[in-house]
């Protein structure tokens, strides 16, 4: 009806006007959300390349020197270390790359010094800018400073600021540094294999078999997104470490190291591969496996050349998230990665350990190029997915098979066991008083407020992060997902608008967080009275998780067809109201899944916030991390169950509520 | 006081800014200290100043001491009350404290004082290198327990060894540069070379070897001492061992940083942090202060630490920290087998 009042509705200035305001307002909506984007994402990762870059460099030209003989008297002849080093070659221009807190003698410069030497030396800046130390006092100023030998060998220059690839040659010269590429690679490729072999044949039994109890399956495989990466490191040490409970099944190999972060990454990134193949598995044409039967191909056979092919695009995308999770998870690798270096821990080390800022930005840039290449591919991947089910297409439905159900029931049992086998371990643990010399049970390990880590206090914090972050960020997300989708025109804006909103998932939340301390944290930018706030928690969270939640958006409105727009302002309503009154009641049930999604996120995360939190704003996530690096191994245990059995209670809130939600809203759905 | 009262406002604002000077001025004091510590410690030095209030901000030594690098051209804090020394040597050669010697300086052991000319901080208690050994899990291994550093290199111990990394501990960072200084350079490495062997791995914290220990999750830990009478007390089979040939230390220390506005209440809270009151206040649970004669034995603590001490050259350690981590990190960082 709406489309035949449109058309004979003369087209007058008067609607065209009415038209280009909304647009206007939606237009201005959407470059507040692309500032924001703009400001949370862009600048501070501009403001982490650009410190990759700044480096620091030993000035050899920036220091005069004399030497007196035995008897005090000086020649009037003015040396420089530059002189000296040219002369003398003690040095390579790879010496003289350092860090912000790097020292070099000026002994070496003199082949033939002694301390005990009547000899005396005056030395100066010949720059402001220049300094150098004698002892730990610094002297900064061009007056020449005479100092005996004995003092003279405590002279130590300072480095100065500059700008170049110095960080990055330092970086690829020390090689316990770089080695952190290869076992970051190695490990994100065998834990990629692993999981996607895995969740494929549990995505398998669960839609292609007739076997019992998916919907219990279903819950368990997607149980370890509701805990910390870091919490399954926990509980393999208290099973397979020297202490552990089934320690003997490892032959002797050590759990601290790599086989312990493949089996944790398997164990945190199975529900992610296992919803991608789950979906990609679940819609199939049955007249391939009709056709296949009928040209008496062998089961295998149709797998590999029906199932499989059928799935690829799925395979393919869950492979290259779980990549993508392993190599820039950071939690798990510190728990347990033993002495196996990883990138992410490397930024971590880098930062909070040598306050070598520069040479984490430098990790940073290293770790942001494969995850945004394993990115890139599957977006690529996804944008080559045409539709499998075409209109006459006929649901594949399995058929029961007693023997193939019983294999598949077994296994599906022994991946439930690993999992629930997972949590139970650190549950039992938090509640042992003193593993292994005194297994009676109390509630010792809960008493937060005795360890490091912020006690109680993180948990309720991190509560009140998970709240904030679900409603802010579903507010910015959905809004900036309806702007992107309804506004008319605007191409090149809203182009660009989604390739911003897509950048989040390729970026570390290590890198980001490290991001926001390098420009949040500068006193010059007028945004960092938020520093150390819970605002800035919240900014980072929502900007972490910004695209998967922008993608369910965009999806639930690609359901609504544009003419609602069309409709609304033949009615000459404006947009917004549409918006409200129609458009977020529709979509409610994607709205709830985003604030969902956000909440447990913003509970779980680590990586995102390790480099944020304040003593004020310490969080639950960061104090089962800080607490197992403090050595409290079963305190950590406790929290990060603190933090399951929270999420996994706002889960079941928002099955309530959507259930609810759905039969006042969705009811026009059913017929 | 507003109410339009012209010709009052500024007799008013006049009056109350002077009260407010008398009456109480806020001090933003960094500290790592215990969080536990720091209620007693504020209370302790109110009962004597009460006109000064200490707003605290505290975390773990590393970060604040990068918050506070950070802060180089902008500083936040007034006093730093609580900070290894080391940290406040990094700060010293970044010309950010004021150098003061503070009333009663001569009383305090010439260790815990500040080289320079007029001393730019001042120590408050020394946390000590130690060996937490765990009994039952070494009897269980038949190890027999080790009385040196030296000791810790026999091949018994291959696997059974844990210490932090000195890239990210500074815990670890002082039993690297005490090594370095009692066996010196060369002798120092070829013990650190030896003693890789036998490490199962190196930890990012200092505390936690000692509590990897007190677990059993690793018989012997190179930690320190505080940490291993914590966990004796409550209630694990520790023996905190003090090797012979000496032990590294790094202490707690107290400095005014350079341009504060509050100088002479900063002041008054450093002559505080070294009154005998004050160090009483510290050996309530550390049991070496800067104060000699002070300090009453803590329980659990292991005897002769004092006197097992290095005399700890912090410039030295200072100085050479950049290159010591960086030779560390490449002899010994990420890889399993020892060098050679």
């Amino acid at each position: 009806m709406s489309n035949v009042d449109l058309t004979q509705l003369p087209a007058g200035p008067t609607i065209k006007g009415k038209l280009s305001r909304d647009d206007v307002i939606m237009r201005m909506g959407m470059g507040v959300i692309a500032l924001y984007l703009i400001v949370t994402l862009a600048f501070p990762l501009w403001a982490m390349l650009s410190k990759s870059f700044s480096t620091f460099k030993f000035d050899l030209a920036g220091y005069e020197l004399q030497v007196s003989d035995e008897d005090g008297t000086y020649s009037g002849e003015i040396l420089t270390p530059e002189l000296l080093n040219s002369e003398l070659q003690v040095l390579t221009d790879n010496d003289l790359i350092a860090g912000s807190d790097s020292r070099l003698g000026l002994t070496p410069f003199f082949p033939d010094f002694s301390f005990r030497s009547p000899v005396k030396y005056q030395i100066r800046n010949t720059t402001d800018v220049g300094r150098f130390l004698v002892g730990s006092e610094l002297k900064t100023g061009t007056e020449w400073l005479e100092l005996d030998s004995n003092t003279f060998r405590r002279v130590q220059m300072r480095p100065v600021k500059a700008t170049g690839m110095g960080n990055f040659i330092n970086y690829f010269s020390t090689p316990a540094l770089f080695n952190s590429i290869k076992n970051s690679m190695l490990i994100a490729v065998i834990s990629t294999v692993v999981t996607v072999t895995l969740a494929f044949w549990f995505a398998y039994a669960l839609n292609r078999t007739c076997m019992r109890f998916k919907g219990f399956f279903r819950l368990v495989a997607m149980a370890p997104i509701l805990v910390p990466s870091l919490l399954p490191g926990i509980a393999l040490v208290y099973l397979f470490g020297n202490q552990g409970m089934i320690k003997e099944l490892l032959f002797g190999a050590s759990i601290y190291g790599p086989i312990g972060i493949v089996i944790g990454s398997v164990f945190f990134t199975f529900p992610h591969a296992f919803i991608i193949i789950s979906t990609a598995l679940a819609i199939s044409d049955a007249r391939l496996y009709e056709a296949a039967a009928s040209l008496r191909s062998t089961p295998w056979r149709t797998f590999w050349t029906v199932t499989i092919p059928g799935a690829r695009y799925g395979l393919i995308s869950a492979a290259f998230v779980v990549f993508n999770l392993v190599i820039t998870d950071f939690g798990l690798p510190k728990v347990i990665g033993g002495q196996f270096n990883v990138l992410a821990v490397d930024i971590y080390k880098q930062v909070i350990g040598q306050q070598n800022f520069e040479m984490g930005a430098v990790v940073s840039v290293v770790l942001v190029i494969p995850a945004i290449f394993a990115f890139a591919i599957d977006r690529l991947v996804q944008s080559k997915q045409v539709a499998l089910l075409s209109a006459r297409s006929v649901p594949y439905q399995p058929t029961p098979n007693a023997k193939t159900d019983g294999i598949f029931f077994t296994y599906c049992v022994l991946v439930a066991l690993f999992i629930v086998g997972i949590l139970g371990v650190c549950q039992f643990a938090a509640l042992i008083k003193f593993w292994p010399y005194d297994l009676s049970f109390s509630l010792t390990n809960y008493d937060f407020d005795r360890m490091d880590g912020g006690g109680w206090g993180s948990y309720y914090n991190s509560i009140k992060l998970g709240l904030f972050t679900a409603v802010a960020g579903t507010c910015i997300v959905f809004f900036g997902a309806y702007l992107v989708e309804k506004t008319n025109g605007f191409r090149l804006g809203r182009a660009l608008f989604q390739m911003f909103a897509m950048l989040p998932m390729a970026i570390p939340g290590m890198v980001l967080g490290l991001a926001y301390i390098f420009f949040f944290n500068n006193p010059s930018n007028p945004l960092n009275m938020i520093y150390g706030t819970m605002a800035i928690l919240v900014i980072c969270s929502v900007t972490h998780f910004y695209t998967v939640s922008h993608l369910t958006a965009v999806t639930a409105l690609k359901q609504m067809d544009r003419e609602f727009e069309s409709v609304s302002a033949s009615l000459k309503q404006p947009t917004m109201k549409l918006f409200s009154r129609v458009t977020v009641p529709v979509c409610l049930p994607s709205v709830l899944d985003i604030s969902i999604y956000l909440f447990v996120n913003a509970m779980t995360t680590v990586s995102a916030v390790v480099f944020l939190y304040s003593p004020k704003t310490s969080l639950a996530s960061i104090a089962v991390l800080n607490m197992d690096d403090a050595g409290d191994i079963a305190p950590a245990a406790a929290m990060g169950m603190m933090i399951f059995y929270t999420n996994a209670l706002a889960r079941i809130i928002h099955l309530i509520v959507s259930k609810g939600v759905l039969k006042r809203t969705q009811a026009w759905r059913a017929r | 006081m507003k109410f339009g009262m012209k010709w009052l406002a500024p007799l008013a604002a006049g009056l109350f800014a002077a009260q407010t000077a008398a009456a109480e001025t806020e001090l933003t004091v960094y500290t790592a200290v215990e969080a536990e510590d720091l209620a007693r410690y504020a209370e302790t030095f109110n009962a004597s100043n009460p006109d000064i209030k200490i707003n605290w901000v505290r975390d773990s030594t590393g970060i604040i001491t990068a918050k506070l690098l950070a802060e180089r051209d902008n500083p936040q804090a007034d006093v730093v009350w609580g900070l290894a020394a080391t940290s406040l040597l990094l700060l010293k050669s970044e010309g950010m404290l004021e150098a003061y010697a503070p009333a009663g300086v001569e009383m305090l052991d010439p260790k815990f004082v500040d080289k320079g000319d007029v001393p730019s901080w001042v120590g408050m208690d020394a946390w000590v290198a130690s060996v937490c050994y765990n009994t039952v899990e070494a009897e269980k291994n038949g190890l027999t327990p080790p009385t040196s550093w030296k000791d810790l290199t026999d091949p018994m111990y291959k696997g059974h060894l844990i210490m932090p990394n000195p890239n990210s501990s500074g815990t670890g960072f002082l039993d690297v540069s005490s090594w370095l200084q009692m066996f010196g350079e060369e002798e120092g490495w070829a013990y650190m070379d030896a003693l890789h062997g036998n490490i199962a791995r190196y930890t990012h914290s200092g505390s936690k070897p000692c509590k990897l220990a007190a677990a059993g999750e690793i018989p012997i830990g190179i930690s320190f001492a505080f940490r291993g009478a914590k966990s004796k007390a409550d209630g694990a089979p520790l023996e905190i061992i003090v090797p012979s040939e000496g032990v590294g230390w790094d202490m707690e220390a107290t400095a005014i940083i350079a341009g504060t506005a509050n100088q002479e209440a900063a002041q008054k809270l450093v002559d505080f942090s070294i009154t005998k009151e004050a160090m009483e206040m510290y050996n309530v649970g550390y049991a070496v202060v800067a104060m000699p004669g002070v300090a009453k034995p803590v329980e659990h603590f292991p005897e002769g630490l004092l006197d097992a001490m290095i005399d700890n050259d912090f410039e030295f350690a200072a100085n050479n920290r950049a290159a010591i981590l960086k030779e560390w990190q490449s002899r010994y960082d990420g890889k399993s087998e020892p060098k050679n």
